[in-house]
């Protein structure tokens, strides 16, 4: 079973939770449900410092054994840092997709942005329904 | 993905209570793991892994003229194999390309079994059936797919599971040797062989009782460390060990002389395709089936474009991340002048070219007894 969703941040139907921090810049990493789903996590692509993402453009790459799976942007806006950690050890995200296995910070080009995505408990609803 | 239409084995309930994960392979339902790759995959380097392999043919070839028909339809020579023994053969069209890499069971002087690829089976039927009626031999084709199982157990300890269900001597059993036994109680042939690098069996029994042969199986087994593994780990495993799969890193565009089946082809008798295959070698390959290991970062996958020096060279045919070996690796088709171990090449992946070297095969070989 997937550990449950913390409710201090946002989630997007891609499966990307997204940490508000304030002050116009956020951390996404994937939930930890998409990490199950994903299992062996052996490769992580992450992009360059300053990269202008759009909402939904790939923003990382994640593979598996197995499988090639693209990372959409949950916001748009600039890539301000990366957790360059995962480049060699990308089982992270299988530990701790939440916390030690995030993925980039960005800088968001409209707030307003915010307000389509999910909170933990609508997520959990999506999962409900998407395992139905 | 719609599983109703997807072909199951006798083993998919087992499967789906299992919670694998399932996949399309060929157009059957089948797992691709139960757990992750990489734990499947360990698990049958370090221990054992049971596998469902149902869904491979089964084609039977009997009368006094068997012989004489598998040899032209056969690249390999079958005059000196044994009742008991397996060889691994090619099937050619005329053009001399690869319409499957198939085992041959020698169960007597007049009888075969041919072990075929899922995939390819029904062509591989059609088309040995059209030259025995073409040529009249005197001989008999039985397709025994739908009514066979088969399971194969991979790994070091297997030898040691099998053993508890089977009155077989299996110690005395040689690789690429098969007897007629009992597993569990159930009639099976029992043969050690397999597609893992790894020692192991192929065990084949009717398909009704393969069910019971698996939870037995599982039942002796799991004291030592036996779990199931699906084909996500097959493919690791094999690809490890240098061998290649049948619709990914050839196909019938392919000849056995542009892939590491020259061994299997013997030019000194007479069969379909020769004349072509024959005509290929003279004219000069051009391409040849090369192992890669990523020196760059990053995972060579199918159908990623080949480099050396800007200029594209070949194609990537298999590529995964080496659970063993804890790197990059994987199968291309490239220009003979690039083919030679340790020739730098790059690796197109997504928006950048990466690193990469030739190297030999295989990446992996298990220590002997």
């Amino acid at each position: 079973m997937s550990k449950q969703n913390p409710e201090d941040r946002l989630y997007s139907r891609e499966h990307e939770w997204v940490i508000n921090n304030g002050d116009g810049t956020v951390i996404v990493g994937i939930t930890d449900y998409a990490q199950e789903m994903l299992t062996d996590i052996v490769f992580v692509d992450l992009p360059e410092i300053g990269r202008k993402v759009v909402k939904k453009a790939t923003v990382a790459v994640i593979e598996s054994v197995k499988s090639v799976s693209d990372v959409f942007a949950p916001l748009s806006g600039e890539v301000i840092e990366v957790n360059a950690i995962l480049e060699n050890t990308p089982e992270l995200i299988n530990q701790d997709a939440f916390g030690e296995g995030w993925l980039v910070k960005m800088r968001l080009s409209d707030e307003n942005e915010l307000s389509m995505l999910l909170t933990a408990a609508d997520y959990e609803e999506m999962l409900k329904e998407e395992n139905n | 993905m719609d599983e109703t239409v997807l072909k199951k084995t006798p083993l998919y309930e087992k499967h789906a209570a299992l919670k694998a994960k399932i996949i399309d392979f060929g157009g059957w339902a089948m797992p691709v793991q139960y757990t992750n790759v990489i734990d499947e995959h360990k698990t049958t380097r370090n221990c054992a892994g049971l596998f469902d392999i149902c869904h491979m043919g089964e084609i039977e070839v009997n009368g006094p003229q068997a012989l004489d028909l598998l040899q032209l339809v056969l690249t390999r020579n079958l005059a000196d194999q044994k009742t008991g023994q397996v060889k691994l053969s090619a099937l050619l069209n005329e053009e001399g390309g690869i319409i499957d890499d198939l085992t041959v069971y020698k169960m007597n002087e007049n009888s075969y079994m041919l072990v075929t690829n899922a995939t390819p089976k029904d062509r591989d039927w059609a088309w040995i059936k059209s030259i025995q009626e073409q040529r009249g031999f005197d001989c008999v084709l039985k397709d025994l797919s739908d009514e066979t199982g088969k399971l194969d157990l991979q790994g070091p300890r297997s030898e040691e599971i099998l053993q508890k269900l089977s009155a077989a001597r299996l110690k005395d059993l040689r690789f690429y040797h098969f007897c007629k036994s009992h597993v569990a109680g159930f009639e099976a042939i029992i043969s050690r062989s397999g597609y893992t690098g790894e020692d192991g069996f192929e065990i084949y029994a009717l398909g009704t009782v393969i069910g019971q042969i698996w939870d037995k199986l599982m039942n002796v087994g799991a004291d030592l460390g036996l779990k199931p593994a699906g084909l996500g780990a097959r493919d690791t495993l094999r690809l490890e060990s240098g061998m290649m799969l049948n619709g990914q890193d050839m196909d019938e565009s392919i000849s056995p002389l542009e892939v590491p089946y020259g061994w299997i082809v013997d030019e000194e008798k007479e069969f379909i395709g020769k004349t072509a295959l024959m005509a290929r070698k003279t004219s000069g390959l051009s391409r040849k089936l090369v192992g890669l290991e990523m020196t760059g970062r990053g995972i060579a996958r199918h159908g990623y474009k080949v480099f050396r020096d800007s200029k594209e060279v070949g194609i990537v045919t298999s590529g995964t991340f080496s659970p063993t070996l804890n790197k990059a690796v994987g199968m291309a088709f490239i220009d003979m002048d690039c083919s030679v171990p340790d020739t730098p090449i790059e690796v197109a992946i997504r928006d950048t070219v990466t690193a990469a070297k030739v190297v030999k095969l295989p990446f992996y070989k298990r220590e002997k007894r």
